[in-house]
């Protein structure tokens, strides 16, 4: 069985977005392997530690070329090959999963790994939507994952809580916060990676037409107060920020 | 028709539903504003949800006794289809955005996520969504047949209309759910629910320890009638559950009053609460990013501050 990870390069957390022209810039912004991804790369080189018959780990991107670097760090991280559709057009992630289903059919996966949370889009359908077009179930939001044979079993969060889970493969399984720690690529890794195959396709061959369309963009900013309270006297500045809630914002009674 | 799939808990339509009945409403989309009711024993809800559709259909069937993913979808897909909707809303909770990719891929339809506003301009249905963390607001469009999830606390929740709406039941072809849920752990609080709340007290690390967090957090958000907010350092140590997470992997909240104490105000977590529409912080750290985004701050220390705002509140 090989297990196909998906992977993004996304602006770090911290790094300043831009808008220019309606779009948002990320020129000069540091620019990092998504987190939620790295969940799910990590994932896979651990499920194949414990004992689970994987054959190969194929990391894929799908985007500009700064992409690259993400699927760089996952090769350094321990995966066997890379595979990048690059294209600088922006697809929605239900035009995406297009290219995620061919992908794991034509490279016989069985399990998909995928972040819960795009940093950059902000978007949660990347792992459902390619589910549903390969027909296999899906586990979202996993923090606990075990392998055996063809049997899924784990952890993951739902809207009251959270659920233990069995499937069996093939399945979708998105990651997060709590799986598990990413390990840091070693040098001699780093080394090794630049060997392992880093594929380009063309994005042509899968066929991508974006059903939506992104007309405009704004940083958000809401103006605030910045009223300080001064806080020498813990009694007269308590007074003071109830009698601003009840008073001027109104917001307790 | 607008599809929309009614989202509630304990017999009890959620507020959720109601503002995806606001966000049809403005949508600027035509036809008959349908609500559908997926679940078992859900007459009352049912009835709950005719008050604010033109009509609504009903499937009350032992196999959607629990939501499953791959059954959600196939059900919502089944009635677009036979209603032949142009507009399906579901609502942005972490189980609607697991399941309407799903749809938007077996309708072959757009899908605009997690909406904060939605808008016609000619055939296009626009949305606004967050993105970057929620730094950034982009609009989006599609046109034809389009699937879209509402974030929750981002449109007033409907009033009645002004008939009742008529009660349909529905036959459904369910398919087998693969996910075999072996164990539920559910994270119930006694306090409101963090995305329903008005008012959210939230503890950071500096609140300084799970005794403190009841002590400072739990006191002072009882004194307001407020929801209890954690961030995921907190979650991290295990003071909390997980379910009072907020932030970009926790929950996102839109109180009219979010108080932080002991919370740095790091990115992650503002993207959870930024949106609130007045946010109150006391920190120890004049620099704290948090009075970045304040409306009132407290520089001070929590251990003197929140006794003396409970003492105060409590009058
Ligand atoms: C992929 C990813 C996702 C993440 N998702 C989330 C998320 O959903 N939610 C979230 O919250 N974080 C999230 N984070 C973590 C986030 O980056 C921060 O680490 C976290 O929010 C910090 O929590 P904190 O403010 O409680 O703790 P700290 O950063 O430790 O801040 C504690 C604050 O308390 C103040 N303080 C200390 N003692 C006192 C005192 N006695 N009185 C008053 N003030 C005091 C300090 O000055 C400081 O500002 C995420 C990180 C990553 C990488």
């Amino acid at each position: 069985m090989n297990i196909l990870t998906l992977v993004r390069q996304v602006p770090d957390a911290e790094a300043r977005v831009k808008i220019n022209a309606q779009q948002v810039d990320l020129d000069g912004a540091t620019l990092v392997i998504d987190g939620m991804d790295e969940y799910g790369v990590e994932e896979a080189l651990r499920l194949r530690e414990s004992g689970a018959n994987v054959e190969q780990i194929i990391a894929l991107a799908i985007g500009p070329k700064r992409n690259e670097d993400a699927l760089r760090t996952a090769l350094a991280m321990g995966v066997d090959r890379a595979i990048h559709v690059e294209t600088d057009e922006k697809f929605d992630a239900v035009t995406l999963s297009r290219v995620v289903a061919q992908v794991a059919q034509a490279e016989n996966a069985g399990l998909i790994l995928v972040g819960g949370q795009e940093a950059d889009w902000d978007s949660q359908a990347l792992g459902a939507a390619s589910a549903e077009r390969l027909g296999w179930p899906q586990l979202t939001w996993t923090n606990e994952l075990k392998l055996d044979g063809e049997t899924l079993t784990g952890r993951h969060d739902v809207d009251d809580g959270n659920e233990s889970f069995r499937a069996t493969l093939p399945a979708v399984v998105t990651t997060q916060q709590g799986l598990n720690e990413p390990r840091y690529p070693t040098l001699p890794n780093i080394m090794k990676a630049k060997k392992k195959e880093l594929r380009k396709d063309d994005p042509a061959t899968y066929g991508l037409t974006s059903k939506v369309r992104t007309v405009g963009a704004e940083i958000q900013t809401r103006a605030r107060l910045n009223r300080m309270i001064d806080g020498k006297d813990a009694q007269a500045a308590a007074q003071q920020l109830l009698d601003l809630l009840r008073n001027e914002a109104k917001v307790i009674a | 028709m607008i599809l929309i799939v009614a989202e509630h808990t304990a017999g009890k339509l959620a507020k959720a539903t109601l503002e995806m009945v606001t966000a049809a409403r403005e949508s600027g989309r035509e036809g008959p504003i349908t609500l559908l009711v997926l679940g078992q024993n859900v007459a009352a809800v049912a009835t709950e949800s005719a008050a604010v559709a033109d009509q609504v259909l009903v499937a009350d069937l032992p196999g959607l006794a629990t939501y499953n993913a791959e059954v959600w979808a196939a059900a919502t897909t089944q009635i677009a289809q036979e209603g032949e909707a142009h507009t399906v809303i579901i609502g942005g909770s972490r189980s609607g955005r697991e399941y309407a990719p799903r749809v938007a891929v077996k309708l072959d339809a757009a899908y605009l996520e997690d909406a904060t506003k939605l808008s016609s301009n000619g055939a296009a249905l626009q949305a606004q969504r967050y993105t970057y963390l929620a730094r950034v607001t982009e609009t989006v469009e599609a046109d034809g047949l389009v699937v879209v999830t509402v974030k929750p606390g981002s449109f007033a929740p409907a009033a009645p209309a002004a008939a009742a709406g008529e009660q349909y039941d529905v036959e459904l072809s369910l398919p087998a759910p693969r996910v075999e849920v072996t164990g539920k752990s559910v994270e119930k609080s006694s306090r409101v629910a963090l995305t329903e709340a008005d008012v959210i007290v939230t503890g950071g690390r500096g609140v300084g320890s799970p005794e403190n967090f009841s002590r400072y957090v739990e006191a002072l958000a009882d004194n307001l009638g407020a929801g209890v907010g954690a961030t995921r350092a907190v979650v991290d140590a295990g003071w909390r559950p997980y379910a009072e997470q907020v932030g970009q992997t926790g929950k996102t909240v839109q109180p009219k009053a979010y108080i932080a104490l002991g919370v740095s105000g790091a990115v992650q977590h503002l993207s959870g609460m930024g949106k609130s529409k007045n946010i109150i912080a006391i920190n120890k750290d004049a620099e704290a990013p948090i009075f970045k985004v304040a409306d009132y701050g407290i520089v001070g220390d929590i251990n003197e501050i929140v006794p003396a705002l409970i003492e105060a509140s409590r009058k």
